[in-house]
């Protein structure tokens, strides 16, 4: 999900580039009010942590792999704020020394990946965790954001390469966003099962984090909602053109060969489906609803203590 | 791991290394910006492009070798999203274009990274005025990050010399606990540097 240079424009560039110091702004003073100096140094390793762990390998199948992404754990572990922090310094570092995710696209890859997703898995997973008490709760909160985070950063990545004009949205974003729901499953999954191993080994590191900071931090998920909409308000005017168009194209179809063809299946010619946007959105709702069931299935099979001779 | 693997040139005798980083640096991003501007009308200002950063990575003497082998290491990820090109009429025109300028683009940063060592270009961004936590954690996270590599390794290590055989379902289960034993051993040593920073008069 890393955006190299060369892909953005200038505008949009600097334009992602504010919001995210803005951003990484509100996140350095949310973390500094309530930081304990034993702190820094835990934020450091733990960004050490997501780097490294993104490196370990789950095998999928045939040969392919996934990894972890991080947004959702590092959230789970050091609580929001200092999660933007701890991502933004992951983020830097994969720019500068691997040359992964471009210089000037920088601000674009802080928005997505250290400010959105973060933001969105601790949103994402906050009714989860108010329903289910305790570590299944924990578990569960965070497999559903670390879904969510993944999706919703993979549509701002999206909507960037659009509004740069590298492709266009009808098209970059069923394909970025399609591919990332089940991506998102997968780290969805990987961060319940990481969160409940560290949970297993020191649960204290579990249960001890990421409490209190929620409410001030609001004001980012207020910053976010405005990067969102700032970068979705173009796309609202050019949505219903999509489905026009789509709609316009098999009405004249029809309209042509009336009689050659056969009659089409009912649904295909339901201008909803028709288009890989609508499909798209309507894939994300059941993958949300079908997400939610798993989160929930998954935070109480894995908060259980495991019985003996499993390990 | 070798904590100099990835800027293992940056600390090489040569014009280029004896900038000043805010020059270099400054220079990249004036290149990067250059890049960006670039209409596609006009593909010999690419060529412009290219001919200066042959000739810098000349000056650099870093084994042109080096370069290409990083630079096709990460080209790939460029052609992935370039190839979002072929998603629209006239794809080709426009996936060459994106793939040229991406390349360029690498081969800024790229250059860039192996002729400046990390804790200059951090010198830099404290003295733009970056927020000093944001400083140390970066600095932090870069010294930590290839001991924690090893770390990862050991675990992986001892994992495989402990199990006969990888049974599929419980694979998943097995990795995520390595992760998760490394998040131990990562917050246990933060405990330890914390006490060495203090042991130094350090001061958040």
């Amino acid at each position: 999900m890393h955006i190299p240079d060369g892909f953005l424009d200038l505008p949009t560039a600097t334009g992602a580039a504010v919001l995210a110091a803005g951003g990484v702004a509100v996140a350095l003073r949310e973390t500094r009010r309530r930081l304990e100096p034993r702190q820094v140094p835990l934020m450091a390793l733990t960004a050490a942590f997501v780097f490294v762990a993104q490196m370990l390998n789950f095998p999928v199948a045939a040969g392919t792999s996934g990894h972890l992404i991080g947004a959702a754990l590092a959230t789970a572990l050091v609580g929001p704020a200092a999660a933007v922090l701890v991502l933004t310094t992951v983020v830097v570092v994969q720019c500068l020394v691997f040359a992964d995710g471009g210089l000037l696209a920088l601000g674009a890859n802080l928005l997505n990946m250290a400010l959105l997703a973060p933001v969105a898995a601790w949103a994402a997973g906050l009714p989860l965790r108010r329903t289910l008490p305790g570590l299944a709760g924990r578990l569960a909160g965070a497999t559903f954001g670390g879904w969510v985070a993944v999706v919703l950063a993979a549509a701002a990545c999206a909507g960037e390469l659009a509004l740069a004009g590298a492709a266009p949205w009808r098209t970059v974003a069923p394909a970025m966003i399609g591919v990332h729901l089940l991506i998102g499953a997968g780290e969805g999954v990987i961060t319940a099962l990481v969160l409940a191993a560290i949970a297993r080994a020191r649960p204290e590191l579990v249960t001890a984090a990421g409490a209190g900071s929620a409410r001030r931090f609001l004001r980012t998920g207020v910053l976010v909602a405005l990067a969102l909409a700032l970068f979705a308000a173009p796309f609202a005017s050019s949505l219903p053109d999509g489905l026009e168009a789509v709609a316009e194209r098999l009405g004249f179809a029809a309209l042509e060969q009336p009689a050659a063809l056969p009659a089409p299946a009912p649904d295909y010619a339901l201008p909803g489906l028709a288009s890989p946007l609508a499909a798209t959105a309507a894939a994300g709702v059941l993958g949300a609803l079908g997400m939610l069931g798993v989160a929930l299935l998954l935070g109480r099979a894995l908060a259980r203590p495991r019985e003996a001779g499993s390990a | 791991m070798r904590p100099d693997f990835l800027d293992r040139h940056a600390r090489l005798a040569s014009p280029i290394h004896r900038l000043p980083t805010a020059v270099k640096a400054g220079a990249a991003l004036l290149l990067l910006i250059a890049l960006a501007l670039v209409p596609p009308r006009q593909p010999w200002l690419f060529a412009l492009v290219a001919l200066l950063l042959v000739a810098v990575a000349g000056a650099s003497r870093i084994p042109p070798r080096f370069l290409l082998g990083r630079l096709l290491l990460l080209e790939p990820l460029a052609l992935g999203v370039a190839a979002l090109a072929f998603l629209q009429p006239g794809g080709w025109r426009h996936f060459l274009l994106l793939v040229g300028r991406s390349t360029l683009a690498l081969g800024v940063v790229l250059l860039l990274s192996q002729t400046t060592p990390f804790a200059a270009l951090l010198r830099l961004l404290r003295r733009l005025r970056l927020p000093a936590l944001l400083v140390t954690l970066l600095a932090l996270m870069y010294r930590y990050l290839f001991v924690l590599a090893d770390e990862a390794e050991r675990l992986q290590r001892a994992r495989a010399s402990r199990t006969f055989s990888r049974r599929r379902g419980r694979d998943w289960r097995a990795i995520a606990a390595v992760a998760g034993r490394l998040f131990g051993r990562a917050s246990e040593r933060s405990e330890r540097i914390y006490g060495a920073m203090c042991a130094r008069g350090w001061r958040p």
